[in-house]
């Protein structure tokens, strides 16, 4: 483990307790909604925020221990941080900005600006190194700040929401080229977002982040099948219930009941993807174990696809095809049933 | 929406306008143009116009090295005794100077608190040297440079210098390659209203300095002794003094705290 970071920080009314670790050549993106303490958090790693207690380790070496009263500062820490609102220095140029950590880090002017030539060589940002950071485009100027980042040759590369302040059109090719470069970057790679989307595509892991908590760390192919959370489920788009299991039944705490193929015993929980949800206009008779007597609550068209909200002893999301919405008259309010087959229900241990 | 200036209020302001217009025309209307060349190369005008450049800027360069720390500690401190580091610095901005040049001789007179020691540890006296005018002149000038650097650092972006931090930077190095660089227009703006001030320094420097030519007689001082003698060469001084605060003004062009927009 190359980061190890087990730490509580007080700030406002987020009280943030993570203990999380991240190995060699990994990239690791905590996720969560605003307000989780993900920004606080990376502050907290990279020393610009005190840690009320607990430490920080990179490479074997204390950065940070209330314990034992060490705390080195920003400065001294190998740590590189590429900022959501990038914090270009506007009084330099785009090559002196990327020169910048290497001059404080003892290079000499000419071998400082020659490197930071490279580096804005292999971004694609040599014709506007001369120019001033407002000349430059949201995603040039996060690849600038990239650049300085990583000019730097930090052990451990930290990005702020690097993606969150960029238009949806250059979003996706600053992320082709994030990937690119996070690839070839050896060190370690922690990276904080809200977008789902950002996270899998950048990360080898995924830690799930709610009110100052992790509260699932997994390969992104894992949050995605068993999500441990609302938030997380709502990311990755399914229903997912927490409740007892006993005998092949779900019981939550609703009252509501959801029969699984083998769900073994105690706290459980269970994912119902909204497409394998059906729905009909008279109690159905026949093989899915499931049948629940619901109301459709809302109805929203979303393109190809329409998304029931149903309520009832067991509320969920179902997805059906316009075609179908026609067929059974959905009409907000109004009554319906849902099925689903106890073999769709993926069920496993809280 | 811009709103019409209501016509009750048209009255006091074109007196006011006209009220502080009128002294500047007045000098301007006054001033001997022919002898304009051949008195500012005369003599004792030339001399008191070198002794007030000399002393105003070494007050301006003395009241940045000071004024700039001070500034930083007003702006970034949360120091308990804050308010009254304030409360010090301001002082001078309200004080009569003749207070401060009494004030002065108090403590850095030959018997004074200070004056005492540095007169015989160093042999340094103060009261009625060059270098009295620029400490009486840097007396009054310091709050400008404090309080008008202390607004630009306050507008410095702290989260440029934490990114400084996590590219290596130190304290020292952030003070000089971040924070001096963006803050730069303050730092213009605080030392040029600290040269005028310094300039156009009068109750202070006559009350701790005295009024000797050639050592403390700075412009102001000439200006009100040839008003007595000679009126016409008041007027050039004056009309010199003038000029520097127009060049001032247009310099700074707002951007000073109350001037508001440009």
């Amino acid at each position: 483990m190359t980061l190890a970071a087990s730490l509580s920080v007080r700030r406002g009314p987020l009280r943030l307790a993570v203990d999380i670790e991240v190995g060699e050549g990994e990239v690791a993106a905590v996720l969560g909604p605003n307000g989780a303490g993900k920004s606080t958090m990376l502050a907290a790693v990279a020393g610009l925020l005190p840690i009320g207690e607990g430490r920080v380790v990179l490479d074997g070496k204390v950065l940070e221990d209330t314990a034992l009263g060490t705390r080195l500062s920003p400065q001294r820490r190998p740590v590189g941080v590429v900022f959501q609102e990038r914090r270009l220095f506007p009084h330099l140029s785009v090559l002196d900005n990327v020169a910048f950590g290497l001059r404080t880090r003892g290079e000499g002017r000419a071998t400082a600006r020659r490197r930071a030539e490279e580096w804005l060589a292999r971004l694609g940002l040599t014709e506007l190194a001369g120019g001033r950071p407002e000349q430059l485009s949201g995603g040039q100027a996060q690849l600038a700040a990239l650049a300085r980042a990583l000019a730097t040759k930090p052990r451990l590369l930290l990005l702020d929401e690097p993606l969150a302040a960029l238009d949806v059109a250059t979003r996706a090719e600053v992320r082709r080229e994030l990937v690119r470069h996070l690839r070839s970057f050896a060190g370690t790679r922690l990276l904080v977002t809200h977008d789902p989307l950002e996270a899998m595509a950048l990360a080898d892991r995924l830690l799930v982040l709610e009110e100052g908590r992790i509260v699932q760390s997994g390969t992104p192919a894992d949050v995605r099948e068993r999500p441990r959370s609302r938030y997380a489920a709502d990311l990755v788009g399914v229903n997912l219930f927490r409740g007892r299991a006993r005998a092949g039944v779900v019981e939550l705490p609703s009252g509501g009941r959801i029969v699984v193929a083998g769900a073994g015993v105690g706290e459980v929980f269970a994912v119902v993807h909204p497409r394998s949800v059906a729905l009909h206009r008279q109690d159905p008779e026949g093989s899915p174990r499931n049948v629940w007597r619901a109301t459709a609550e809302r109805v929203d068209v979303e393109g190809d696809r329409v998304r029931v909200l149903l309520g009832g002893s067991v509320p969920l999301v179902a997805e059906v095809t316009p075609a179908a919405a026609d067929e059974l008259r959905l009409a907000e309010g109004g009554p319906v049933w849902a099925t689903v087959k106890a073999t769709e229900v993926v069920a496993y241990p809280a | 929406m811009r709103e019409r200036v209501p016509v009750w209020l048209v009255v006091p302001v074109v007196i006011g306008l006209v009220f502080l217009l009128a002294p500047v025309v007045a000098l301007v209307q006054r001033a001997p143009w022919s002898e304009l060349g051949h008195e500012l190369a005369s003599g004792p005008v030339r001399t008191a116009l070198r002794l007030s450049l000399v002393t105003s800027l070494a007050a301006t360069v003395l009241a940045m090295v000071l004024g700039v720390p001070l500034a930083w500690v007003l702006a970034r401190s949360e120091w308990r005794l804050l308010r009254l580091v304030r409360a010090v610095t301001l002082l001078p901005l309200v004080l009569p100077p003749v207070v401060g040049g009494v004030a002065l001789l108090l403590a850095l007179g030959s018997r004074g608190l200070i004056g005492q020691w540095l007169d015989r540890t160093f042999g340094l006296t103060l009261p009625f040297t060059t270098a009295g005018a620029v400490v009486a002149e840097l007396f009054v000038a310091l709050p400008f440079a404090v309080v008008t650097v202390e607004a630009g650092l306050r507008a410095v972006d702290r989260r440029l210098e934490e990114a400084a931090a996590t590219l290596g930077a130190g304290p020292w190095r952030r003070f000089w390659r971040v924070s001096m660089p963006l803050a730069a227009p303050s730092l213009a703006a605080g030392a040029a209203l600290c040269g005028a001030r310094a300039l156009g320094e009068f109750g202070a420097t006559i009350t701790f300095a005295g009024n000797l030519p050639g050592r403390t007689q700075t412009l102001p001082l000439a200006v009100y002794l040839e008003l007595q003698t000679r009126p016409e060469v008041a007027v050039l001084l004056s009309l010199v003094l003038l000029t520097v605060s127009v060049v001032v003004l247009v310099a700074l062009r707002g951007r000073w705290v109350g001037l508001g927009r440009p």
